[in-house]
């Protein structure tokens, strides 16, 4: 060591701190991505999921009314179903279970939710179809679960769902499930 | 040294056992659907692979280890660094034996069982849905002569055998017994929606082959046809907070004129259940009534002396709720009263009116009210809870 | 703890000594002798909660602890094992060798070194106090929901979700920051003439692994935090009702718990060939084919995440490519197999503790290997999901794979640390102890999730109850055998037989040409690299 020149050494020191606060902020940089990667994730997510009924979400806004041909030569079984979650004092069933419709045909089936409280109950309806590959093809033109839903003390409410099947739905699926929890509406931030 | 004695104890324990029976499983129980008897169809051909692997490359490293050794005094090989082509040829040898088995040999199988699992494409003869909950699970028929049946299955095994430090003798299925089984015609397949009320769960008899996650919000199905009359039992398989493994499955598959039998049979039962709610009930009637609902549904949590766990499970002795009056001056239930919160439930406290019946729930709120340490004095009529239903 | 850590007589460097020394440390050396201490301390403290779980386990009914005690010391155990006593043990051994191993005076960042350390202690009580608060009456106990966090069970959850989610996020830093530390050392400080495909395996690894858990570890940080705003801020990012999704946790989590497996494993395969060709005393074999499998694995452990939950269900074509993305990682192991047993093949070799440590390690991890390959067909999966062939496959891979690589380096690179050899007799000892109650506690849990064994589970039906009965009475062989281990170090930490600078005759590499132990101060002239 002696025998090299003093200033050099300091330099050199400097030299490599430079270096490696340059690499430390590039290495900042990339966690940061990362960072906003996890977040970006949740949007990312659940535009995959409405695009490929990854995990049965359905579109939560309504399609318009579609021009789509009627495809008469199959039927499909469209079974409905209703879950009411803990903390919601209601009655929610639907009124028929089960209807067969041609892909493409417009149908109305009505929901019936009823309010056995004595106070006004403010309730979210979460869509979810099975099989996933049926939920990007199940549209809905209108629907009580687009908005928040408010009921009287003993108030009953016919609740009704305009949909039909997308013609483009695979041919292998000649069953599919909707099925509705309703939860006690949340406060929304 | 106490360590010892247990293991030696321990060690005659299962030499005892063995001898007793020697009913050990070593691969998956009898499958009993076509989806189970192809996993494990899958599963021996896979581990024979597995295993066919991990035999030669151990042989190969054995006998190097033998043979290669300094105390042989064996002369390493001067290797001199292998050329990259060397290396690469080499190292390609693996490579390919694994790009054949994962994607030809195990890859081809593997994915016929894949689109097997996920098939809708054949009609189901029935569909049943099964809603997770903590800790039971509750089944709905769907469709067809069963449909409207619906009922919730709890754990039959007796508490005190659950309990800590039952020494006793217990019984045969011990923690996979129930209340209600689930009841299948043999041959039939059946779609099987699963969701959850509360926390995930998981509905899984190995002998079926098929596990599927239940979601609260969400909709999940699956499909067994069981081919063989039988009684299969399971375990819920994913961890649903402390009741987790207390949440059996049993199934029982009846040929079809002993499953259309039993659909009759059920319908009249559940009918006459639903009847109860019409009677006049006395006090007493109900209280003892109570007893049975709230420890095979409440205890769990509020526990049998009604404590409760706080912070997370609520004592109902002296609780404010089951103390309180029910109905308002306008004979509705008030909100947050006993019955509000026994029918409807709030976060962690399930609803119940989709679980119990008018009588049952009538029951165990008068036993609330008039046991475990409170003394309200009052009683509920199933009448009233049928009517505060509507 | 100063029973445990490695004196430096030698040393005649002006810093200051008792416990100031260590808080205020910025030497490599110090820093990895404390990683290595906490994460063997923890070892015993994980290994202790586990070791209740197998009491409570040794036959049915409920003997000891209750449900709700049951699932917090499964969840804690976990987390303590995986991010309190496994990842500083690699950190620990990567502060020790690295700046050794390319010929560094010291890492690059020694204050944000400090940090790194001293963030654990704090994180380890996070986790664990919500146990004895729940003595005093507070909360109901630690994190309950294993360590996976899943929602909505883990917003039910009591004030023990909220110690861990802070404890994670301690960790999840410390780690980071000693990831950036690696990074640049690497890049920064290698002795002039060591090129990159110069450097020893172990660097390697550890320079994978630290871009792994710079691209991950935020994924985990940012899920938990949602967590957290969902518990009490009032957000809906996993639940149904406010338009959330439970199922979205799950690929948020496990987009940082699959790579997280070879940030346990990349280390390990690193000093793994090195140890190989010192004990054959031949150089190892097909370097460039490992460096680019160590890539391979990399690259794939960030595509696979959705084999964690395939009984979640998700679309067929998904499916398919979860399942076969995951049996394209058996390509670069089979690889990295391959050069191991040609590195061996021919060699002259001799069995010493690391060396036994590391033929058994090849083997057992070949099993969770092969497991895992199994595992990932998607129908047989329903049956293995979250049933004890699970449990067993994953101890396979992160008890052999991990603690016990872990464990030959240890012994590999302790008379270098210390300057004194270790007992050779109670080394073998411990590996046999370790290496066949290892396999006798876990190979009965892979025939009790065959037969349909849940894990998770308190409690459990009278059929299993012969399996179990073994695997408890083995695992605490397998937990008393440790002591040896400590015993051991302890020993050898505080005298014995001198170590040469060498230590073992076949050993290479920079690290082995400084005196045993190396000086408080080491290549503050950096060598050269032919």
């Amino acid at each position: 060591m002696a025998s090299i020149d003093e200033s050099k050494v300091l330099s050199a020191k400097q030299q490599l701190d430079v270096k490696n606060q340059r690499l430390v902020r590039k290495l900042l940089w990339m966690l940061l991505g990362s960072l906003l990667f996890a977040f970006a994730l949740v949007p990312i997510y659940n535009v995959l999921c409405t695009m490929t009924g990854l995990n049965g979400k359905t579109q939560n806004s309504a399609t318009l009314l579609a021009k789509a041909k009627i495809d008469n030569s199959r039927w499909v079984n469209v079974q409905f179903t209703s879950s009411v979650m803990s903390g919601l004092g209601w009655n929610f069933y639907p009124k028929t279970t089960s209807v067969r419709v041609h892909p493409g045909q417009i149908e109305t089936v009505i929901f019936v939710a009823k309010n056995t409280t004595n106070e006004v109950v403010v309730g979210q309806a979460i869509p979810s179809v099975t099989p996933g590959i049926a939920a990007a093809n199940l549209k809905k033109i209108e629907c009580f679960c687009f908005i928040r839903q408010s009921l009287k003390p003993g108030e009953e409410k016919a609740m009704p769902l305009r949909f039909f099947v997308s013609p483009d739905l695979p041919k292998d699926v000649s069953d599919m499930t909707l099925s509705y929890s309703f939860f006690p509406a949340v406060q929304l931030k | 040294m106490r360590g010892y004695r247990k293991i030696s104890l321990g060690i005659s324990a299962m030499l005892a056992s063995l001898s007793a029976h020697a009913d050990y499983s070593w691969n998956f129980p009898e499958p009993v659907t076509p989806m189970a008897l192809d996993t494990l169809h899958v599963h021996n051909k896979f581990m024979l692979i597995a295993m066919a692997i991990f035999f030669i490359v151990l042989a190969i490293m054995i006998y190097s280890i033998f043979a290669h050794r300094k105390s042989k005094n064996f002369k390493p090989v001067t290797d001199k660094a292998p050329s990259t082509a060397v290396e690469i040829f080499w190292t390609l040898i693996p490579f390919a034996i694994l790009l054949l088995i994962d994607f030809v040999i195990m890859g081809i199988p593997a994915y016929h069982s894949v689109i097997m699992m996920e098939n809708t494409r054949d009609k189901a003869n029935m569909v049943i849905k099964i809603t997770g909950s903590q800790w039971r699970w509750q089944y709905e028929y769907m469709d067809g002569d069963a449909q409207g049946i619906k009922f919730v299955s709890n754990l039959s095994t007796p508490k005190e055998q659950t309990d800590k430090g039952f020494d006793g003798k217990k019984d045969e299925n011990y923690l996979l017994e129930v209340d209600n089984h689930l009841v299948l015609p043999v041959g039939a397949k059946v779609r099987i929606l699963m969701t959850s009320a509360d926390v995930m769960h998981n509905w899984w008899v190995p002998q079926f082959g098929s596990s599927r996650l239940a979601v609260p919000g969400f909709i999940r199905e699956t499909w067994v046809q069981v081919e063989k009359a039988g009684t299969y039992r399971g375990q819920c398989k994913e961890l649903c907070g402390k009741g987790h493994g207390y949440m059996p499955v049993v199934v029982d598959a009846l040929p079809v004129e002993e499953y259309k039998t039993w659909v009759a049979a059920k319908k009249e039962e559940l009918a006459k259940a639903s009847a109860g709610a019409d009677k006049e009930w006395t006090k007493d009637e109900l209280v003892a009534n109570g007893k049975t609902v709230y420890e095979k549904n409440c205890a769990v949590c509020h526990q049998v002396s009604g404590a409760g766990l706080p912070p997370a499970f609520p004592a109902l002795t002296g609780s404010k709720i089951a103390n309180g009056p029910i109905f308002g001056a306008d004979g509705k239930y008030l909100k947050d009263s006993h019955l509000d919160r026994v029918l409807n439930g709030i976060r962690v406290m399930p609803s119940w009116k989709a679980l119990l019946n008018d009588t049952e729930i009538a029951s165990v709120i008068t036993y609330e009210r008039n046991a475990l340490g409170n003394s309200v004095g009052d009683l509920l009529q199933p009448a009233q809870v049928k009517a505060a239903r509507q | 703890m100063s029973t445990t850590t490695v004196a430096h007589h030698d040393d005649h460097a002006e810093h200051p000594t008792g416990i100031m020394r260590w808080l205020t440390t910025t030497n490599h050396k110090d820093i990895g002798t404390m990683y290595l201490t906490f994460s063997l301390i923890m070892f015993f403290v994980g290994g202790a909660m586990i070791l209740g779980i197998r009491a409570e386990l040794f036959k049915p009914g409920l003997q000891l602890i209750n449900p709700e005690f049951f699932n917090q010391l499964i969840g804690v155990h976990a987390l303590i094992m995986i991010f309190a006593a496994l990842m500083p043990a690699a950190t620990g051994f990567a502060n020790w060798m690295i700046p050794l191993q390319i010929g560094a005076p010291d890492m690059a960042l020694p204050r944000l070194n400090n940090w790194g350390f001293w963030l654990l202690p704090p994180s380890a009580i996070l986790l664990t106090l919500p146990f004895t608060l729940a003595l005093f009456g507070i909360g109901d106990g630690a994190l309950a929901t294993g360590w996976t966090f899943y929602p909505p069970l883990s917003i039910q959850g009591g004030i023990g979700v909220d110690f861990a989610i802070f404890a994670v996020h301690l960790l999840g830093i410390s780690s980071v920051l000693g990831s950036i530390n690696i990074i640049v050392t690497v890049f920064n400080m290698r002795a002039p003439g060591m090129t990159l495909m110069k450097m020893p395996m172990f660097v390697w690894g550890w320079l994978i692994t630290a871009f792994l858990l710079i691209a991950t570890i935020p994924v985990l940080a940012g899920a938990v935090t949602m967590l957290l705003t969902d518990r009490h801020f009032g957000t809906h990012f996993f639940d149904a009702a406010g338009g959330g999704d439970p199922i979205m946790f799950q690929h948020l989590f496990w987009f940082f718990g699959h790579p997280e497996v070879y940030i346990l494993l990349l280390p390990v395969w690193g000093f793994i060939p090195q140890i190989l060709e010192t004990f054959s005393r031949k150089p190892m074999y097909g370097y460039k084919a490992q460096v680019y499998s160590f890539w391979a694995v990399g690259v794939l452990s960030v595509v696979v995440w959705a084999h964690h939950f395939f009984t979640s269900g998700m679309p067929v074509p998904a499916l398919l490519y979860f399942m076969y993305s995951t049996m394209a990682i058996s390509l670069p192991l089979a690889v990295m197999f391959f050069c191991w047993i040609k590195t061996m093949w021919k060699g002259s070799m001799s069995f010493e503790t690391p060396m036994l440590f590391t033929v058994g390690w090849i083997i057992l991890f070949g099993i969770g290997g092969l497991t895992g390959l199994v595992l990932a067909d998607v129908a047989a999966d329903a049956q293995y999901h979250n049933s004890y062939f699970i449990v067993a496959h994953f101890h396979y891979t992160l008890f052999a794979g991990g603690i016990m690589g872990i464990m030959a380096g240890t012994y590999y690179w302790l008379p270098k640390m210390t300057g004194h050899m270790y007992n050779e007799k109670l080394g073998k000892l411990h590996f046999w102890l370790t290496a066949i109650s290892f396999n006798l506690t876990f190979i009965p849990q892979f025939f009790l999730g065959l037969a349909g064994m849940p894990r998770r589970i308190p409690d459990y039906a009278l059929q299993f109850a012969e399996f179990n009965m073994i695997s408890s009475i083995a695992a605490f062989t397998l937990g008393l055998s440790q002591l040896l281990f400590v015993y051991n170090i302890v020993t050898c930490a505080r005298g014995g037989k001198k170590a040469t600078a060498q230590v073992w005759e076949g050993a290479q590499g920079l690290e082995w040409t400084l005196p045993s132990p190396p000086p408080y101060h080491s290549f503050t002239e950096q060598p050269t690299v032919k």
